[in-house]
C-alpha cells in the first residue's frame, strides 16, 4: 500500500463517503448535538478520538481471532468465527470506551471535562460501530484501517460543525408551520451532503 | 370492550402515528435513510427492525426484575446484539443479494436508538405481553416510514417499485429522466424532511 493510494482514501473518507452525509451513519448524535458549535466540536473530537482507537484494535480482533482460519496460531485451523464479529465489535467499543473514560479522568482532567460527558454517548454512536463493520467489509489492512478510522472521525467532525453553524443561523429564520425543527434540519442536511457530493468527481 | 379501548391497542398504534420513532422522536434514523434506495431491502430491514425490537423487548422485560441496574445497558447490548445475529445469519442463508445490498446496516441495528430507548423507556417496566406489542408497534412505525421513503426514492430516482418498472416507456421516449439525486444522499435527506413536515401538518390539522 504506498503513501498516495493512503492520501487518496483519507480524503474520500473525510470528503466523498463522508459517515455522516454519505451513510447516515450517527445521525441521532449529529442532530441532538448540533446546536451550538462548542459542543459540536466537542463531540466530534471524541469521535475522532475513539474511532481512531476502535477500528484498528477491530481489525486487530478479526484478523487474529474471528475471520475464518484466523486461529490457525492456536492450532484450529478450520475455525470460522466471523458470526460474532457484531457481538465482539460493539463488547469492543463499550470496553474501550469505559477505559478511554477512566484514563481521561485520571491523566487528562482538562480534556475529561471538555469530551467527557460525550463519551458515554459515543459507545452507541452508529458511526462507530459502522466505521468498524465498514472496516471489516472491504477488507482493509492494518495501516489503511488505522488511516480509515482517523478520517472517518474528521468527517464526522466537519459535518457536524458545519450542520451546528448552519442551524446557529437557522434560529433566526421565520420558517412556515411545521418545518422548523426535525424537518428542516434534514433538509439541510440533505443540501450540505449535496454540496460534499461535488468532491466525488476529484481522482487522486 | 371495544378493541381499540384496551390498553394493548393504545401501546401498538401509539408509536405508529403518534410518536412516531422516526419521525417525531427523531430516533433510529441512520438507517432508515441508507436502506432506502428502493422497496425491496427496506422492507426486509423493516421486517428485521420489527422482529429484533419485538424479541428485545420480550427479553428483557422477562429478566426486568434480575438485571441489576448498573449493568442493565451491558445486558441490553447483548440482548441485542445476540438478536441480530440471528437475523443477519437468517438473512445470509435465505436472501443473499438482499443481504449483500444491506451489507452492514444489518448489524447496526445494534446501535439503533430505537431499541435501546425502547428497552430502557418501555420493557424494564412493563410485563412481556405490553412489551412485545410495544415492541411490535414501534417496529412497524418505523418500518411505516422507512417503506414510504423508499417509495418515493425509488419511483423517482429509478421509475421502479419493488423492483418492476412503474414509469412506462413511452414516459421516457419524450423526454422523461428518473431523477439521479433521489438515489444519492441527499434525496434521502430530503425526502424524510418533506415527510416530516408533511406528519406535522396533518397531525396538527387533526388535533383542532
Amino acid at each position: 500500500m504506498d503513501i498516495v493510494a493512503l492520501i487518496g482514501l483519507a480524503v474520500s473518507s473525510i470528503f466523498i463517503n463522508n459517515v455522516l452525509l454519505a451513510y447516515f451513519l450517527g445521525m441521532c448524535s449529529f442532530l441532538a448535538c448540533s446546536k451550538n458549535i462548542k459542543t459540536a466540536s466537542g463531540l466530534g473530537m471524541a469521535v475522532v478520538f475513539v474511532m481512531s482507537i476502535t477500528v484498528p484494535l477491530n481489525w486487530a480482533i478479526a484478523h487474529f481471532l474471528l475471520k475464518p482460519g484466523a486461529l490457525a496460531w492456536a492450532g484450529f485451523p478450520t475455525m470460522d468465527l466471523s458470526f460474532l464479529i457484531f457481538i465482539s465489535f460493539i463488547a469492543t467499543i463499550a470496553a474501550l470506551v469505559q477505559i478511554v473514560e477512566m484514563v481521561m479522568e485520571q491523566y487528562m482532567p482538562n480534556l475529561h471535562m471538555s469530551l467527557g460527558i460525550f463519551l458515554p454517548l459515543i459507545a452507541v454512536n452508529c458511526s462507530i460501530l459502522g466505521a468498524s463493520l465498514f472496516m471489516n467489509e472491504r477488507a482493509y489492512g492494518f495501516v489503511e484501517s488505522v488511516v480509515f478510522g482517523v478520517s472517518s472521525g474528521i468527517g464526522f467532525w466537519l459535518a457536524i460543525v458545519v450542520m451546528a453553524a448552519v442551524q446557529q443561523k437557522l434560529k433566526y429564520a421565520n420558517s412556515p408551520f411545521g418545518l422548523s425543527g426535525f424537518a428542516i434540519n434534514m433538509i439541510t442536511t440533505g443540501l450540505i451532503a449535496m454540496a460534499f457530493m461535488s468532491f466525488a468527481g476529484i481522482k487522486i | 370492550m371495544k378493541l381499540s379501548k384496551t390498553k394493548g391497542y393504545a401501546v401498538l398504534v401509539e408509536p405508529i402515528l403518534l410518536s412516531n420513532p422516526v419521525s417525531t422522536a427523531v430516533l433510529g434514523i441512520c438507517s432508515a435513510l441508507a436502506v432506502t434506495t428502493q422497496m425491496m431491502p427496506a422492507l426486509v430491514m423493516a421486517l428485521c427492525m420489527t422482529t429484533v425490537t419485538a424479541l428485545a423487548n420480550v427479553i428483557i422485560s422477562l429478566m426486568r426484575n434480575i438485571i441489576p441496574k448498573n449493568i442493565r445497558i451491558i445486558v441490553e447490548l447483548v440482548v441485542i446484539a445476540s438478536l441480530v445475529i440471528l437475523a443477519d445469519q437468517v438473512l445470509r442463508a435465505f436472501m443473499f443479494d438482499i443481504s449483500k445490498q444491506l451489507s452492514v446496516f444489518v448489524g447496526l441495528i445494534i446501535t439503533n436508538c430505537i431499541v435501546m430507548g425502547r428497552l430502557e423507556a418501555f420493557a424494564l417496566g412493563n410485563g412481556p405481553g405490553l412489551s412485545f406489542l410495544d415492541g411490535l408497534g414501534n417496529g412497524l412505525g418505523y418500518g411505516y416510514i422507512l417503506l414510504v421513503v423508499a417509495f418515493f426514492r425509488e419511483l423517482l430516482g429509478s421509475g421502479s417499485l419493488f423492483g418492476f418498472q412503474i414509469v412506462p416507456d413511452m414516459f421516457y421516449a419524450v423526454g422523461y429522466q428518473n431523477m439521479g439525486l433521489m438515489v444519492l444522499a441527499p434525496g434521502a435527506f430530503i425526502v424524510i424532511g418533506l415527510i416530516a413536515w408533511a406528519q406535522n401538518v396533518l397531525l396538527a390539522k387533526g388535533k383542532k
